[in-house]
């Protein structure tokens, strides 16, 4: 596979990142119904390293990444990126990556292509170099949909990649794959890091988080409980509700 | 029961030899149906596509109507064509009536509401799957509208295949407008009504045959191109 530090030209580009960061939210909720699903959260994240957010399921992770990138519209609170309201050019900077890849109904080439086209920045080698750094190469003219799990993840990635996005959002990209391409999609990820883009990694899987996290946001029941340096976080975790994630507990 | 054995060989001559008056009819029922499923397709399936992914105020009512438009009695089109085309109509001065031409308008407007509610259909399930992605990657409405299309394009051929089959089996509508004119606006269903009012059944029967061997061939084409769409993980 061809690193995917060097497709995003490493070195160029120190502030890729820079501009869009730091991500701060302030007091906000994301409400259904009664129901506050994300109850006044506050969180401020740094440009550098890469942010694992962890929780059980249905603490909020995908909603709060939804609403950081802008494709779900909060019911209050503030969200701005290096100072910057969440407008169109900011999303334009950003990329997610599913949990389960949304692929078009086309070959893998074209699905890069789709992307590429609609920067208007397309070429026929910045598509290679991305499928190079898939390891799809080979695979360029197959439909993107008969390839399996991990490939098709790794497809999904590398079209994220294709708009050289200053921030990476992926919620939990493996939870459906087996441990090879688990860390296909890890590799991948810590070469797109180096070349100074910003993580921000949701997990439940905490193998997984202890692999890639520089610092751990720990989120229950649409709050931020605590947001540690990844060092400290998984030995000394500060809430209650992180120590029993950790110790295999249930948490309600 | 003579005659009507009679009937069914002499029918199967006229289609096996190629009659002349026969092969006429099929190619002008071709041309007028084929005609009028690309223009509905060209106004029906952006039309269904943007109904898919657009919310806007109403936008259940125009649903609903449109389906009811799927349903609308040939001969009312027929009808209402004909109004908008005769010399005192509004589109009069044209001078289309008891033309191909208007038999292509007729056709059209009784089948761009299939095209467009069921390529809505189509499309609204394609974008239920690609919607986050496509806000996610801040697809402009014209490019989202294309990209549905052509992802859909195996559901959606079979969408217009519909649409032929409705179009090329009604007789309604094309009697009206058309007029059953020889050799100018007779086509397979108008001349299979009027042979058979005549009792000329022979030509009326091969009329019948080529009629249900397209709706086979039809049926067959759409069965292929699913399976192949699953085939190869297009679909
Ligand atoms: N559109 C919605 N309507 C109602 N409830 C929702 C909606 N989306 C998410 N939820 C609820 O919000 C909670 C958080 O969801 P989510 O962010 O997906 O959790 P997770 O941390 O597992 O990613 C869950 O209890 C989920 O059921
Ligand atoms: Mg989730």
């Amino acid at each position: 596979m061809l690193d995917a530090a060097a497709v995003l030209d490493f070195g160029k580009v120190t502030d890729r990142s820079s501009s869009l960061l730091p991500l701060e939210i302030e007091a906000l909720c994301y409400q259904v119904g009664e129901r506050r699903l994300i109850d006044r959260l506050d969180l401020r994240v740094d440009a550098g390293p890469v942010t694992v957010v962890m929780g059980a399921n249905g603490a909020g992770k995908s909603l709060l990444l939804r609403l950081m990138h802008g494709i779900l519209t909060s019911s209050s609170g503030r969200i701005t990126w290096g100072g910057r309201e969440l407008d169109q050019d900011v999303r334009r900077r950003q990329a997610l990556v599913f949990q389960r890849p949304v692929l078009l109904r086309r070959s893998v080439a074209a699905n890069i292509d789709f992307v590429l086209r609609q920067r208007g920045t397309g070429s026929r080698e910045r598509r290679q170099q991305l499928l190079a750094c898939a390891g799809l190469a080979h695979l360029a003219k197959q439909a993107a949909r008969a390839l399996s799990g991990g490939e098709q993840q790794r497809l999904a990635l590398v079209r994220a990649l294709a708009i050289e996005p200053a921030v990476l959002l992926l919620d939990e990209p493996t939870a459906n794959l087996d441990p090879a391409a688990t860390a296909a999609i890890e590799q991948i990820v810590r070469d797109v890091h180096r070349s100074g883009t910003k993580i921000i990694f949701v997990t439940h899987d905490l193998g997984q988080a202890r692999r890639l996290a520089d610092e751990v946001v720990f989120l229950h029941r649409g709050q931020v409980v605590e947001q540690t340096p990844a060092e400290r976080f998984f030995d000394q975790p500060r809430s209650s509700q992180a120590r029993d994630y950790l110790a295999g507990r249930i948490v309600i | 029961m003579q005659d009507f054995g009679q009937a069914i060989v002499l029918a199967l001559h006229l289609v096996l030899a190629g009659n002349a008056d026969l092969m006429e009819i099929v190619g002008l029922s071709l041309k007028v149906s084929l005609t009028a499923v690309f223009a509905s397709c060209l106004i029906g399936l952006p039309l269904g596509a943007v109904l898919a992914i657009s919310s806007f105020r109403g936008r259940g009512i125009v649903l609903v109507l449109l389906n009811a438009l799927m349903g609308l009695p040939p001969v009312v089109v027929g009808l209402i064509v004909y109004l908008f085309l005769s010399n005192a109509g509004p589109l009069g001065w044209l001078r289309l009536l008891y033309s191909p031409a208007a038999m292509i308008i007729a056709q059209a407007v009784l089948i761009t509401p299939i095209i467009a509610a069921l390529s809505r259909q189509v499309i609204e399930e394609l974008h239920d799957e690609y919607a986050e992605q496509f806000r996610s990657l801040c697809v402009s409405l014209p490019s989202a509208v294309a990209a549905l299309i052509w992802d859909g394009r195996y559901s959606l051929v079979t969408v217009a295949l519909a649409g032929f089959g409705r179009a090329v089996a009604e007789v309604g509508a094309v009697m009206i407008v058309g007029g059953n004119i020889d050799h100018l606006t007779r086509v397979m269903t108008t001349a299979i009504a009027l042979e058979t009012s005549k009792g000329d059944l022979a030509l009326a029967l091969g009329l019948g045959m080529v009629l249900m061997v397209m709706a086979l061939v039809i049926n067959a084409a759409v069965m292929a191109l699913r399976l192949t769409a699953a085939r190869f993980a297009y679909a």
